[in-house]
């Protein structure tokens, strides 16, 4: 199952649309989790809001995860070790209040801990790709030097 | 006695990347949270929750309910420090902790590799400290000391 996430604040009706597309293709079942879109997809499941438990439940499920450019997603998949493809949204394209997910992505891009896809070819192509495999693994907790950090502010006088 | 942390962020990558940072600390402090899920309940054991409602720039209003929510409650818990990886009501925390002269912290998300999120802009002015994730990001009044990584 590839499990898709567009976080709560927007609708993200491009990648719905991509994803509607290629589902066809991919002979799995895709399960997409939206915020307010007007479409009526065909190929793939929609859902809105998700408890957190109907989310872990879904996300724990997935061979796949694909999503927007939000931190959220992203630490789960390094976390819990999925594969993920980023999806950044555009601001000048009204997806998002600012350019900040085309920043995160190519944060991300940079470190090669996620699969990127910049245009609609790209998502496809990766989508199309079979067996991707994850590409980093992160710990369950924030850097010793964060941790240490904040510990010796709150325990001076 | 233990120091205690008031830890605030809301569902999402917020919450998230808080939970990454606290973990750690409640081997060292007692840790209280606030965050607009009931469900973050389940995800923090044995420790106290409160719930607060969400709100954004475009809803701004609702900031006066929650302010005074979280006023009431940082009031009876007095925490040594508040801390907050945002977003809106997080930075309500920051602004009560502040007004009872706590210690305030403010980690901006780790989504913000540009620049300082808006609230983390409104955040530094008030916060006794702020951090930011990215290295470039760094100023005189804003550190750099790792990540949620």
């Amino acid at each position: 199952m590839v499990f898709a996430t567009t976080g709560t604040q927007f609708p993200f009706d491009r990648l719905i649309n991509i994803l509607d597309e290629l589902a066809p293709q991919l002979n799995e079942k895709v399960i997409a989790q939206v915020h307010h879109t007007t479409l009526r997809p065909r190929h793939i499941k929609t859902v809105d809001f998700l408890a957190p438990d109907e989310f872990d439940k879904l996300f724990n499920e997935a061979r796949l995860i694909v999503a927007h450019a939000g931190m959220g997603t992203i630490l789960s998949a390094l976390q819990q070790n999925k594969p993920i493809i980023i999806f950044p949204r555009i601001a000048a394209l009204g997806e998002h209040r600012n350019e900040h997910q085309l920043a995160t992505a190519a944060k991300m891009r940079e470190r090669g801990w996620v699969y990127v896809a910049s245009t609609p070819e790209e998502l496809k192509s990766l989508l199309l790709t079979p067996d991707l495999h994850p590409l980093h693994r992160i710990e369950g907790t924030a850097s010793q030097r964060l941790i240490q950090s904040i510990s010796d502010y709150i325990e001076k006088e | 006695m233990e120091k205690k942390i008031f830890a605030a962020a809301s569902l999402g990558g917020h919450w998230k990347q808080l939970l990454r940072i606290t973990k750690p600390l409640e081997e060292r402090f007692e840790v209280v949270y606030v965050s607009t899920h009931p469900q973050c309940a389940t995800m923090i054991g044995e420790s106290r929750f409160y719930l607060t409602s969400d709100f954004s720039r475009n809803d701004a209003w609702r900031m006066f309910p929650v302010f005074f929510r979280l006023f009431r409650i940082l009031w009876r818990e007095r925490p040594d420090a508040v801390l907050t990886t945002g977003a809106a009501p997080g930075l309500v925390c920051l602004l009560v902790g502040w007004l009872l002269r706590r210690k305030t912290i403010w980690v901006d998300s780790i989504a913000n590799a540009e620049h300082l999120s808006v609230s983390g802009r409104i955040a530094r002015h008030f916060a006794s400290r702020t951090y930011t994730q990215w290295p470039d990001l760094v100023q005189p009044d804003v550190l750099y000391a790792g990540s949620v990584f």
